[in-house]
């Protein structure tokens, strides 16, 4: 049994850095940046982004923002506003790889496919 | 000594009892109740605090990221404030959605009028307070938290019930807190309170309804407002609490809750100082500062006031602190598990609940011997909230 999960957990793995090749940022990371996204942006922002006492991070108003802008109000906060820096708990990978989720609208879809994947996977293990 | 039944008293427990099957076959008492926000799937679990058990569970409520709720004098109804916008109102014994709204875009909070009948929503967008009628949903009154000389609406926040029919408010946007009469509902009385300061976050009200405590995000510093003296104004309290300082940054906002007071002391968090900040509440000076683990979100006093109980923000939150109220120290540091998010004492206090996110679970722990008694799963719990709260001024 150990040995069928530790064969599901490589195959796992396989299949989840097939589908987001980001530098820095492997499969696990990209889990928990999912995860952090929608519970700990989430507590502002909204757990579906729409807004809270920050603004909404849908792609409708992140789109057309310069990357770097993004990337930097993440890792650096925004000054006289509830934005912290989240440098302490992101690197400039993170951040980077978050703010193409989020301007691609791609946070909920991603999600639904790596939870697919793991379901696909609970089936294959057993 | 034991004392045989008589006849009379037998027949008339009989018949008692016919009674009660004939009205509702489950029937039983709410005062033991609960309910467990569970965010992600905008569910709520029932609970009860006598055995520590799971009753059911009553889906299709949105989505409560940042959800809270309120109780109906009868402790039967929850209504409960959804981040989307929505309002339900469920019933928690027959465990099911008495009615349910989408009221607005953004909600954050609410409250339940003196006299039970109106519920009231604080908004984000558009931001506002609108009155509900308690018992049918329905809308009774909006009050836009316009402000300035733009016609900008401001977010709403800290939004309390207090004495004679009130409810009182903060605009996050524009630094005013707005008490607003609804003894006559067609005719809101308002009374506003302007340049209070910078970004009010949250607020308490005291838990006897005098006195209303808004904790200031933009400045070191918290407003206070005398309920039975609104002519005197608002005061500024705890003013430059962390001058000279560094500023930590803030990964949650923290929450202000009217039962942070113990005796004359009341506990608030610090913003941005892993600290919590105690006040006299005799003269509202301030009376010591005690440091902790993280950024305080919760800072809530065991029902007794003997102890409080602190949780913290990201990425302190695996983490529980309990302190002394008599020397001001921590006498326990606990880590129960990621994402420990709210806590809810029983009306008496033997036993805390504390919801762990992270790890899909609930976790009790008795107050005296601060050991974990039993936990059990909730799908990414968030508030947890009793049915004594339904005699509680300002919950």
């Amino acid at each position: 049994m150990k040995k069928m999960l530790y064969i599901a957990s490589l195959l796992g793995a396989g299949l989840m850095t097939s589908l987001h090749a980001v530098a820095g940022v492997d499969a696990a990371r990209q889990n928990e940046l999912l995860y952090f996204i929608k519970h700990d942006c989430g507590s502002c922002h909204g757990m579906t982004l729409k807004g809270g006492l920050g603004p909404a991070l849908l792609p409708e108003t992140l789109a057309a923002k310069p990357r770097d802008y993004l990337v930097n109000t993440i890792l650096l906060g925004r000054e006289n506003t509830a934005m912290p820096p989240w440098n302490t708990m992101l690197s400039r990978d993170d951040a980077e790889w978050i703010t193409e989720q989020l301007q691609d609208g791609k946070v909920m879809e991603t999600e639904l496919v790596l939870n697919k994947k793991s379901q696909d996977l609970s089936g294959t293990g057993k | 000594m034991i004392r045989p039944l008589s006849i009379s008293a037998l027949r008339s427990a009989l018949l008692g009892t016919c009674l009660l099957l004939a009205a509702n076959v489950f029937a039983r008492g709410t005062g033991d109740l609960g309910i467990v926000i569970e965010r992600a799937d905008g569910s709520v679990q029932v609970v009860e605090t006598s055995t520590n058990s799971s009753l059911g569970r009553i889906e299709g409520l949105g989505d409560l990221s940042h959800a809270s709720a309120v109780y109906s004098r009868d402790e039967q109804f929850a209504y409960i404030f959804g981040r989307d916008g929505g309002l339900t109102k469920i019933d928690i014994i027959d465990k099911k959605i008495v009615k349910r709204i989408m009221q607005s875009g953004n909600s954050i909070g609410g409250a339940i009028s003196q006299d039970g009948r109106l519920v009231a929503v604080s908004n984000y967008k558009p931001g506002g307070v609108k009155i509900f009628d308690a018992d049918t949903l329905e809308l009774v009154a909006n009050i836009p938290a316009t402000y300035g000389d733009q016609g900008l609406q401001s977010k709403v926040i800290g939004l309390v019930d207090a004495p004679g029919q009130k409810f009182v408010f903060s605009l996050w946007d524009a630094g005013e807190i707005w008490v607003a009469d609804m003894t006559d509902v067609n005719k809101p009385v308002i009374t506003k309170f302007k340049d209070i300061g910078k970004n009010p976050y949250d607020a308490l009200i005291t838990p006897d309804g005098r006195y209303y405590i808004a904790g200031l995000f933009g400045e070191d510093g918290m407003v206070l407002l005398d309920l039975w003296n609104l002519d005197a104004g608002t005061r500024r309290i705890l003013d430059g609490y962390g001058k000279g300082e560094k500023k930590l940054p803030v990964y949650k906002m923290p929450h202000l809750e009217g039962w942070a007071i113990a005796g004359n002391f009341a506990f608030v968090p610090a913003v941005g100082h892993h600290e919590v900040l105690v006040i006299n509440t005799l003269d509202w000076s301030e009376a010591g500062r005690i440091k902790v683990h993280g950024q305080p979100v919760f800072v809530m006093a065991r029902p007794d006031g003997r102890n409080i109980w602190v949780n913290f923000a990201v990425p302190n939150n695996d983490t529980l602190q309990v302190i002394d109220t008599q020397s001001l120290k921590i006498i326990k540091t606990l880590t129960p598990g990621k994402g420990v998010l709210h806590m809810e004492f029983e009306p008496r206090g033997g036993q805390v609940w504390a919801s762990i996110r992270d790890e899909d679970r609930i976790a009790v722990f008795d107050t005296e011997t601060l050991q974990q008694l039993v936990t059990f799963d909730a799908k990414k719990p968030s508030g947890i909230f009793f049915t004594s709260r339904a005699h509680r001024i300002g919950l």
